[in-house]
């Protein structure tokens, strides 16, 4: 599917959170490849494990959440292997983050110029006295005026904010950034404004980009791929165009009937009954199977293996070989 | 307008406006978070109010909800003056007519008591002559109408057992205790998973359909304003800037605004439009305005007069007005 040598390689990566009723697993066995230079959404709705997946694979994870199986493959080296040492060496160089919410993110006491420069002199990777117009420049890629070098966090508006922690994220130009959901605190006008930025910056710099977000429609002109995830597992995941215009598995068809359109005939909408299973006690076959339109009674019992349709993997008895 | 509301409307703003004062103790600048508000809800009318942060347009609903009092203008209930209600029991059968649903069902309700506390205790406030084993019919009832099914079990539950779409419709269950004639709804689904968020919104039009409830949905969603709402207003820094039939302003949006804001939409089905490079999308803080367009900063189409005066809202299509020096009308191109 992807002709050159992918960048990242997630197989099998499981993630549990030990809870005193037992483990819940808020990932299960999730594998995805990136591609240098891919922009790859993951989409899905509070819970279903998305943003646990970023941080085990940014090696973020802290307790009482344990990765509980599967590798990380970053330009071919074990992540999951790595003590912090190695660790500190590759990240914000190979890999950075940008966060939900930059105002929690930012240091509240600190200028933005400062927090840039600590990032910076962290890694020794520029001369100190080169570190203030590296600052400006990288102000100025985000598009806010580098006269903010010496605003605070909170003098900053929201879009601000997080154009600062993207231009941290860029600080050392590396070749994989992880967002979860920067733009949801955004008004839309804000959050559009943020997306096409950051679309030119990948264009021009050419990192690669896993986008999380809850909001589908949002990534659908900007992701090459997208993955849907549900219940901890990745349920469909192919080219961004194919799975709006052909979604294969029910509950990515549900979810675009979940959003209200500004154009067109106006339908009424059905979205999903019920809700999204505790992953404490996840139903035995398929996990959307108690929400799911299409369900057979073996569908209960059975879970689905990932199916191969074109270039869509789907996870859906429907797609199964026997059926 | 006139065509829709034939009776008298349940609530009409009339120059509605607040500012807050802002900066230190002897700070004398004003924050104008609303501004010469004019709005008229009908009895079973859904009215949208959209924005983007700090618009004004939870200000509105405070101020609806008697929360905060208006630096000026008039509140009208049903005719009534707002200002006219003082005793504690006009004010409490104005709330009983008039509740609202909150935009997180997750501090909304009490953990430490079942979910169905706070919609008991509406139904002893607001329907006093109700008998015990009738109050509790009545409960099972509403319950039954929010669709939390069967009605006997979530009388029970607390609400960490409920999901957030359950909890708003325990929302929607108390606002319907005090049996209503129209809900203040601020924000009630931005909170929810995107896959229950359409059950609330049917649920609203439901209520209106069949209890002829007026609804107030105040939201930053432009699209699902379209999907439930009849009437849809858009405001912008303390301004109502367009206002009209929630498809007519859709399909024909007449201020620069309006039309920013429905390009941002993000739409699978529509081709990616572009902005213009130097927006960066954000509404300024209207600290003691002065005279001009709000919007002026940031329109493609500014002139000058947009610095000086500003604009008031003018028909320019059948019931659809806007705020704006540019914007031409349809009627005139019409009649020439």
């Amino acid at each position: 599917m992807i002709a050159v040598k992918p960048l990242l390689e997630v197989d099998d990566l499981t993630v549990d959170y030990d809870a005193d009723a037992g483990a819940v697993r808020a990932v299960d066995q999730v594998s995805l490849q990136v591609a240098p230079g891919e922009f790859i959404g993951i989409v899905g709705e509070s819970g279903c494990g998305k943003s646990t997946l970023l941080y085990a694979i940014a090696r973020l994870l802290s307790a009482p959440a344990t990765i509980a199986g599967g590798s990380v493959r970053l330009k071919g080296r074990d992540l999951l292997a790595m003590d912090e040492e190695a660790l500190r060496e590759i990240r914000w160089r190979d890999y950075s983050l940008v966060m939900q919410s930059a105002m929690n993110a930012l240091n509240p006491v600190l200028t933005v110029g400062a927090q840039l420069r600590d990032t910076i002199d962290a890694h020794d990777a520029i001369p100190k006295e080169e570190s203030p117009n590296r600052s400006a420049a990288l102000l100025r890629m985000v598009g806010i005026d580098p006269v903010h070098l010496k605003s605070y966090p909170h003098q900053l508006s929201g879009g601000m904010r997080q154009r600062a922690m993207i231009a941290m994220a860029l600080v050392f130009t590396p070749e994989l950034v992880i967002m979860d959901e920067p733009t949801s605190a955004l008004d839309v006008v804000a959050q559009r404004s943020l997306m096409l930025q950051i679309k030119e910056l990948q264009r021009r710099i050419g990192f690669a980009a896993i986008f999380v977000t809850h909001d589908m429609s949002l990534v659908s002109h900007f992701s090459d791929r997208l993955a849907v995830m549900y219940a901890g597992q990745i349920v469909e995941l192919g080219k961004t165009r194919d799975l709006f215009d052909d979604p294969k598995h029910p509950y990515t068809r549900a979810l675009m009937q979940s959003f209200p359109s500004i154009s067109g005939p106006k339908a009424t909408l059905q979205g999903i009954p019920g809700s999204p299973p505790d992953l404490a006690h996840p139903p035995a076959g398929c996990r959307f199977a108690p929400r799911c339109p299409l369900v057979e009674p073996r569908f209960r019992v059975e879970p689905p293996a990932m199916v191969a349709i074109g270039s869509t993997l789907v996870r859906c008895h429907l797609y199964g070989r026997d059926h | 307008m006139a065509a829709t509301i034939k009776q008298q409307p349940i609530l009409q703003t009339v120059g509605l406006t607040r500012h807050f004062r802002v900066g230190s103790l002897l700070s004398r600048r004003y924050l104008h978070a609303v501004d010469d508000v004019n709005l008229t809800i009908g009895g079973g009318q859904v009215v949208a109010l959209v924005g983007e942060s700090g618009s004004g347009k939870s200000t509105i609903a405070r101020l609806l909800a008697l929360i905060y009092r208006p630096t000026a203008g008039e509140i009208f209930f049903k005719g009534q003056r707002l200002s006219e209600r003082r005793s504690r029991r006009d004010v409490l059968e104005y709330h009983g007519r008039v509740p609202m649903v909150f935009q997180d069902p997750y501090s909304s309700l009490n953990p430490v008591y079942p979910a169905s506390h706070a919609l008991m205790r509406a139904l002893k406030l607001h329907q006093p002559e109700l008998s015990h084993p009738a109050r509790r019919r009545a409960a099972e009832e509403i319950l039954a109408s929010v669709g939390l099914t069967p009605p006997a079990t979530f009388l029970t539950k607390y609400p960490h057992e409920l999901s957030g779409g359950q909890r708003q419709r325990i929302g929607f269950a108390v606002a319907l205790a005090c049996s209503p004639e129209l809900i203040l709804a601020d924000e009630p689904v931005s909170m929810l998973d995107v896959s229950v968020r359409i059950g609330i919104l049917n649920l609203m039009a439901e209520l209106r359909r069949l209890k002829s409830v007026s609804i107030l949905y105040i939201t930053h969603d432009i699209a699902s304003a379209r999907y439930v709402a009849d009437q849809l207003l858009v405001m912008y820094a303390g301004h109502v800037v367009e206002s009209g039939p929630a498809e007519d302003v859709l399909a024909h949006p007449k201020h620069p605004y309006t039309q920013l804001l429905l390009s941002a939409v993000p739409d699978p089905r529509a081709p990616l439009t572009s902005m213009p490079a130097a927006d960066v999308g954000e509404p300024p803080r209207v600290v003691d305005p002065g005279e001009g367009c709000r919007f002026r900063w940031r329109c493609p189409y500014a002139i000058d007069v947009c610095a000086t005066d500003t604009p008031r809202l003018r028909e320019l299509r059948p019931s659809h007005t806007a705020a704006c020096h540019v914007a031409t009308s349809d009627m005139e191109t019409a009649r020439a």
